[in-house]
């Protein structure tokens, strides 16, 4: 484990990986695991109640730092909440129209497919969906990592949060058809 | 199955906290308390056994029977009791555990006298649903603690020695309700619970360890009522469940009811009495179980009418009967593939786990469906017990060749009751635990000073479609314009995967907090008012066993500070030092008495002075990274 940072301020430094939107995967999986290792409350089941709770509230707090580095889109709205930036998911609806459009059209296939009971048809959305997602992570990438433009970079995680509310249909429209 | 071996080198790390003395082997034991059968395993000499009873018997069935005079038989004895005396003799126990009278659906097929269950204290739902029997009424907590009684003696005679605790074994699909239950039963047995473990985790703990697997692995666990499926990432060291699925109300017995209805259609039965329904489905699993290895069983029976039962059932007919119970277990399989984001390709093996997966028919079924034929190797009866002693070895704090970590997840969605009977989902399913989510809410109405919230948990968006765990009312919010208070709920589900949620009003600095345990679940006083029924000198009893309980944690925890303050001194300063010296001489001069409520005091006081020094040794091996944190500073979103 190297964990290079003098003060631990945010998740990045937790796991003593470098504080960047593209990251290492395998490293962070590393060390989410050496992490667990000393804190999860099985290492501690056999000793005081204020062992067990220390032990609880880390492990707690080791799986929300890698389940929010983990997730692509909860890592961007992460990186920016460091540099000061509000993604306003809930308040800013401005959007361009055509992404707007395009999202209609999206909701509109998914309904059909559930209606059709078309899991193929399914299935070819769920795949397209995942591609413009990686297009839109490979842009966050550039953004965050690269040119710095924090607003430009929230104004994708908008757009990201659209895409994993369409994801969270698909599935739902999956198990409609499964019944 | 590969044959890679685990790489420790990454776990081999040394423990952090007060650690306990070495060599001093801890008797734990792993109960799989079961539908059907109940077992106890533990680990003896490194290797993982079955403990059998004075008959060589591993197996104890899951059945209580109630005397008149208070006698209480359980096992063999209960069984063979169960057609003459159907109302008192209590089986498959767990279906009815957390669980109301609504839950259980038709209750005429049952032999039982149900009691319905008024609502206790915080919630406007009835409670847990309770059995009528000679010895009054029964809360299946009361039964499972029956068995787990039987357990426990069984275990301390076979090992020669008080426990130190157990793991026991719950459906990775069962909710908070019924994780509370058990644990509740657990603890009216006199059990210390070291951690309640998913049944399938447990096999795969079995499994993992004894075959060194590495890969995708699913458990499909199929045993006397309950159904569970879980995707598991076995590697280096590290059982990593990354979905569960489930049905807690589907099993082995559903199967039987096939067979039950069947033998009613064909003699157009209508109606039976308890004792001849209890002989029907008696008869109904026999027959099951032939089918395993015949083509045909025959069923034959006297009704107490001296109507004569005569008919044979064939494998195929069998197959058709049990189709689409089959085919239900098969869309969990489906959701959690999907949920671990995986196919079937991806699954390097799957491990049969429950007496019920010997069915050809599920074996076959599993089989088409992941395109590979299922391990059987270990015995689908025991794997689940065996595992729980393998963990339960860990978690006493014995020392073992291997080491391994094991993350498990929440089998159902955490939410909110919001506007309109709808859920808002805090805690998704499939989060790897313990884990904590804070949300705020605040006021709506000018003035407001209470607000309701009701906690559920499921995966429909309705509410009436949840299960409903608590509904509290926070009160004493200071009154303020609408939107101006900030009330911040907390969930923190625990490694048992044991739900508390907290609120407390940060507004104006005005804490206010509460602690809520599920509906369904028991007060501790409600288990306190059982294990006064179940003692004859309940009072004494209790007192002496508190007192000695309290002696042995008192010796253990001067023992682990004293181990402590050898290795770890340095890390003190003098102040520190000489606080946790003191409260150690007092919990010394507190142990010569025999109150225990001093005692009690003295062994909190001497914990309380020793939490910055447990974290300052905690840090020494974790990164500093994790100092100070807690669970307020968690993200919200």
């Amino acid at each position: 484990m190297t964990h290079g940072f003098d003060s631990p301020q945010n998740h990045f430094q937790l796991f003593g990986i470098p504080a960047s939107y593209q990251l290492d995967n395998a490293q962070l999986e590393l060390a989410f695991r050496a992490l667990q290792a000393q804190v999860h409350p099985d290492k501690s089941a056999h000793l005081s109640d204020i062992e067990q709770r220390i032990a609880m509230q880390r492990s707690t707090l080791v799986n929300e730092a890698y389940q929010t580095l983990r997730s692509p889109i909860r890592r961007a709205r992460y990186i920016l909440a460091l540099q000061g930036v509000d993604t306003q998911e809930e308040t800013n609806t401005v959007m361009p129209l055509e992404f707007l459009m395009a999202q209609l059209e999206w909701r509109e296939a998914v309904a059909d497919a559930q209606q059709a009971r078309d899991a193929e048809a399914l299935g070819r959305l769920e795949a397209r969906m995942k591609d413009e997602t990686d297009e839109l992570e490979a842009m966050l990438a550039v953004k965050i990592d690269g040119e710095h433009d924090y607003a430009v970079a929230a104004g994708l995680v908008r757009k990201l949060r659209f895409m994993e509310k369409l994801a969270e249909e698909i599935d739902s429209a999956y198990d409609a058809i499964d019944l | 199955m590969p044959t890679l071996r685990f790489n420790m080198a990454l776990l081999q790390i040394s423990e952090p906290g007060l650690s306990t003395a070495p060599h001093q082997h801890r008797l734990a034991v792993g109960i799989d308390l079961g539908t059907t059968n109940s077992l106890v395993a533990t680990v003896r000499n490194g290797i993982s056994v079955v403990l059998n009873d004075e008959h060589g018997r591993a197996m104890l069935p899951s059945v209580v029977r109630y005397a008149l005079d208070g006698r209480v038989a359980v096992g063999e004895s209960a069984q063979a009791a169960q057609s003459d005396d159907p109302v008192n003799t209590i089986v498959s126990a767990k279906r009815f555990m957390g669980r109301g009278l609504a839950d259980i659906g038709d209750t005429s097929r049952l032999p039982y006298r149900f009691v319905e269950v008024p609502a206790s204290g915080q919630t406007g739902q009835g409670g847990m649903v309770q059995l009528r029997t000679v010895a009054g009424a029964k809360s299946p907590v009361e039964v499972s603690a029956e068995i787990l009684k039987v357990l426990r003696a069984r275990a301390e005679a076979a090992l020669g020695g008080e426990l130190v605790g157990a793991v026991i074994t719950v459906p990775a699909y069962f909710d908070d309700a019924q994780r509370q239950a058990t644990k509740d039963a657990a603890k009216l047995a006199g059990l210390n619970v070291l951690r309640l473990l998913n049944e399938p985790t447990a096999a795969a703990i079995a499994y993992g360890l004894d075959n060194a697997s590495e890969g995708v692995y699913a458990v499909y666990d199929l045993g006397g009522g309950t159904f569970d499926i879980s995707i598991l990432r076995l590697s280096r060291g590290v059982f990593e469940v990354l979905s569960a699925n489930g049905d807690s109300a589907l099993g082995g017995d559903d199967f039987d009811q096939r067979i039950h209805c069947w033998l009613l259609e064909k003699n157009q039965l209508s109606a039976l009495s308890p004792q001849d329904t209890r002989l029907l489905l008696t008869l109904a699993r026999s027959a099951k179980e032939q089918l395993t290895e015949h083509e045909e069983a025959c069923i034959t029976a006297v009704l107490s009418s001296g109507e004569v039962i005569n008919n044979v059932l064939t494998q195929d007919e069998f197959e058709s009967l049990s189709k689409n119970l089959i085919q239900r277990t098969l869309q969990p399989l489906r959701r959690a593939l999907r949920d671990a984001r995986l196919s079937v390709a991806d699954v390097k093996g799957v491990v049969m786990v429950g007496g019920a997966t010997r069915m050809p028919q599920v074996q076959h079924a599993v089989g088409e469906f992941f395109g590979q034929t299922p391990l059987t190797n270990l015995d689908p009866d025991k794997v689940v017990a065996l595992g729980a002693a393998i963990q339960a070895n860990l978690l006493a704090g014995n020392q073992s060749r291997d080491d391994w970590l094991l993350l498990d997840v929440i089998p159902l969605s955490l939410g909110l009751e919001t506007m309109g009977g709808l859920v808002e989902k805090i805690i998704p399913r499939n989060t790897t635990i313990p884990t904590a989510r804070a949300q705020e809410f605040t006021t709506y109405k000018d003035g407001q000073t209470a607000m309701s919230l009701h906690v559920v948990q499921g995966e429909r968006e309705l509410v009436s479609d949840c299960r409903s765990l608590a509904k509290f009312e926070l009160r004493g919010i200071p009154a303020m314009v609408a939107g101006a208070a900030r009330i911040r709920v907390t969930f923190q589900v625990d490694a048992d995967g044991l739900l508390n949620v907290a609120a407390r009003e940060m507004g104006c600095g005005i804490e206010a907090a509460i602690v809520v345990k599920p509906s369904y679940g028991l007060s501790d006083a409600e288990i306190t008012r059982m294990l006064q029924d179940s003692t004859q000198h309940a009072q004494d009893d209790m007192q002496a066993r508190a007192l000695r309980e309290h002696q042995v944690e008192a010796n253990q925890l001067l023992e682990a500070v004293g181990h402590a303050l050898e290795q770890d001194g340095m890390l003190l300063e003098a102040g520190q030092r000489m606080r946790i010296e003191t409260q150690m001489r007092v919990l010394r001069d507190t142990l010569l008495l025999t109150d225990q409520r001093e005692l009690k005091r003295a062994i909190s006081a001497l914990n309380e002075s020793t939490v910055s020094f447990a974290q300052a040794r905690m840090d020494k091996s974790v990164s500093q990274a994790l100092a100070g944190k807690n669970i307020s500073d968690l993200e919200v979103k």
